[in-house]
């Protein structure tokens, strides 16, 4: 139910339903529909038809009902939503970026193509690997990308592609969309790859198994080199999702641990604004093996000389227009270099702060995967569900004392998952509100909790008719 | 007579025609369903492979067939009415009917008792 909770800001209309309501304004004298050539003089365009200041208000006020991490702690695990520094979004405009043109010729846009070279070098440091392409956009789309180039390696021959329970929904759908056969194998009782469920999954049909390193309830995984023998011992290939880097970075690397492919998400690990649709970056890091199967064109260096290599006849192709998101990459490359070897502390701070928080609230909350974690942890918000308190309920508490809700319901094999990702940009008086506030819920009144949120623009929304019945558009008849 | 999977499929066979669906223990653990995708009439299933998508609010899961063989109907008013599935998992939230090719893969089934047993087992 809608209401007005929220002082000045009230329910927000839609931009047009702002039409005639303010009609006191002053026209412009200028009268454009003489000036346009007729071809583009169209009479009906259905446009709010909205004086600016009422478009310009409608904006600022939707925009200042936006969380994000500029404004709140946003603990949304698997997601890494740390604090993005302002110069990575200087650097990204700095002209000579912003203002070039993908079709530019080699040599008037040396700059850019320096620092695409420069950000793989250091992508191969971080990760143990040997090259890299920065083509794709996101995480998912590297995900793609790395099976396309798994698939170019076996030849279409192998079908199947194995992941564990735990997996990241996106795994599983980005091998049907490459064409593989999934199947899943049981994490054991620690969170872990349960390993004669992968030895007996693994033969001479399988691809690649696919693993998320540290895994989706926040453990490293303890059996990598058995692993790794495993899924070597019958040719298949083992792939990183690099959701969890934040995790690793300068501690140690994937392609030490015997990875041979994985994806990075630079908007996560490297600090760069993202939810919502992005633009994000999904760089794909593989070993020297498999390195002539990346997308073209790649960055060569002859020289001092930048330029684009296009001659790769093993290469899958492209599989993004021109050169990516690329002020993406300029700001992960601003954060990298500044930080240089202190991308260590990164890792050191994200999983201390995440320990202290999963000890803070080991107490109030049942911990089924309980072990030392790494940059985030999985709670269960079953506690209390002869109450009929859900996990669900708790994340709507939390946004009445002003936090952004932790992932909820995943992973999948934890019962009414809270997975909480506190990431290193934050300090521990932070973490102390939040861990007060999550005791503080977990000791109210079940009704109390049940009809949360109170204190948002909007109450409750009923989420069941959305998804069964979605609304999505406004209609001027309607 | 009803058999079900470990992975919360019940499957109620008459003559060589199994009506299949989600067990309501299943209903319960997803939550409200708001959108269920089934299997094409004529489509043909092997046991244990994927037969059809539910998504709730909590997740999107894919529904394992009983058993081999082809689908010779489907619940027609599941795609319009989700809640069917949460209000009656075991009889009006029916997915699709399977001509069984092996009547003998039925052993590879839990009959009710088990089945209370084996949920019974599932911790939280």
């Amino acid at each position: 139910m809608a209401r007005d909770a929220c002082g000045t800001l009230g329910e927000l209309k839609l931009i047009f339903e702002h039409e005639g309501t303010n009609t006191n304004y002053v026209p412009m004298d200028m009268a454009l529909n003489d000036r346009l050539p007729s071809p583009f003089n169209r009479k009906n365009l259905p446009l709010p038809d909205v004086s600016e200041v009422d478009v310009v208000r409608h904006f600022t006020l939707l925009s200042q009902r936006n969380y994000s991490v500029d404004t709140v702690f946003y603990p949304l695990g698997s997601c890494t939503m740390k604090y993005n520094p302002k110069i990575n979004e200087s650097a990204s405009r700095l002209e000579g970026f912003a203002a070039i043109h993908p079709l530019q010729p080699a040599e008037t846009c040396q700059g850019a193509l320096q620092l695409m070279y420069e950000l793989e070098r250091d992508l191969c440091e971080i990760t143990g690997m040997d090259a890299v392409t920065l083509q794709p956009a996101a995480g998912a789309h590297g995900e793609l990308t790395a099976l396309m180039i798994a698939r170019a390696h076996f030849h279409g021959k192998r079908k199947k592609i194995i992941l564990p329970d735990s997996a990241h929904g996106t795994n599983p759908a980005s091998a049907a969309i490459c064409g593989f056969e999934v199947v899943n194998i049981p994490s054991n009782e620690k969170g872990c790859v349960d390993l004669p469920a992968l030895e007996k999954a693994m033969d001479e049909t399988v691809a690649v198994f696919m693993l998320t390193n540290p895994n989706t309830v926040g453990i490293m995984e303890e059996n990598m080199p058995e692993i790794v023998r495993i899924v070597h011992g019958k040719g298949g290939l083992i792939y990183c999702d690099g959701a969890n880097m934040n995790a690793m970075l300068g501690i140690t690397r994937p392609g030490d641990q015997g990875f041979d492919l994985m994806h990075l998400n630079l908007h996560k690990t490297f600090s760069i604004p993202h939810g919502g649709g992005g633009p994000g970056s999904g760089p794909v890091c593989v070993k020297a093996h498999l390195e002539k199967y990346l997308p073209l064109p790649r960055v060569v260096k002859k020289g001092d000389e930048y330029s684009l290599d296009y001659s790769k006849p093993d290469s899958i192709g492209r599989v993004r227009s021109f050169h990516a998101n690329f002020g993406v990459l300029v700001k992960a490359y601003a954060y990298i270099k500044a930080l240089g070897p202190g991308l260590k502390k990164v890792a050191e701070a994200a999983v201390l702060n995440a320990n202290y928080m999963l000890a803070s609230l080991r107490g109030s909350y049942p911990v089924p995967h309980d072990r030392l974690c790494a940059h985030e942890f999985v709670l269960s918000g079953d506690a209390r569900a002869s109450e009929g308190v859900h996990t669900t309920d708790i994340a709507k508490r939390l946004l009445d004392y002003g936090y952004h809700a932790p992932t909820i319901y995943f992973p999948l094999i934890v019962h009414e998952a809270l997975m909480i990702e506190p990431t290193e940009t934050e300090g521990k008086e932070t973490l102390d509100g939040f861990i007060a506030v999550m005791r503080k819920i977990a000791g109210e009144p079940a009704e109390l909790v049940k009809g949360a949120p109170y204190t948002t623009p909007v109450g409750r929304l009923d989420g069941v008719a959305a998804a069964r019945k979605p609304n999505l558009r406004w209609n001027r008849e309607a | 007579m009803m058999k079900f999977t470990k992975e919360h499929e019940w499957i109620n066979v008459e003559g060589d025609i199994g009506t299949v669906g989600i067990t309501d223990y299943a209903q319960k653990q997803l939550g409200d369903i708001v959108s269920v995708e089934l299997p094409k009439v004529g489509a043909k299933v092997k046991q244990f492979g994927r037969l059809a998508l539910v998504d709730s609010m909590k997740a999107s899961s894919d529904v394992y067939a009983s058993v081999s063989g082809e689908v010779v109907a489907v619940n027609d008013g599941l795609s319009q009415n989700p809640q069917w599935v949460n209000e009656s998992a075991e009889e009006k939230g029916w997915f699709a009917k399977i001509k069984l090719e092996n009547q003998g893969e039925l052993g590879n089934l839990m009959d009710k008792l088990a089945y209370d047993e084996f949920v019974k087992g599932i911790k939280h």
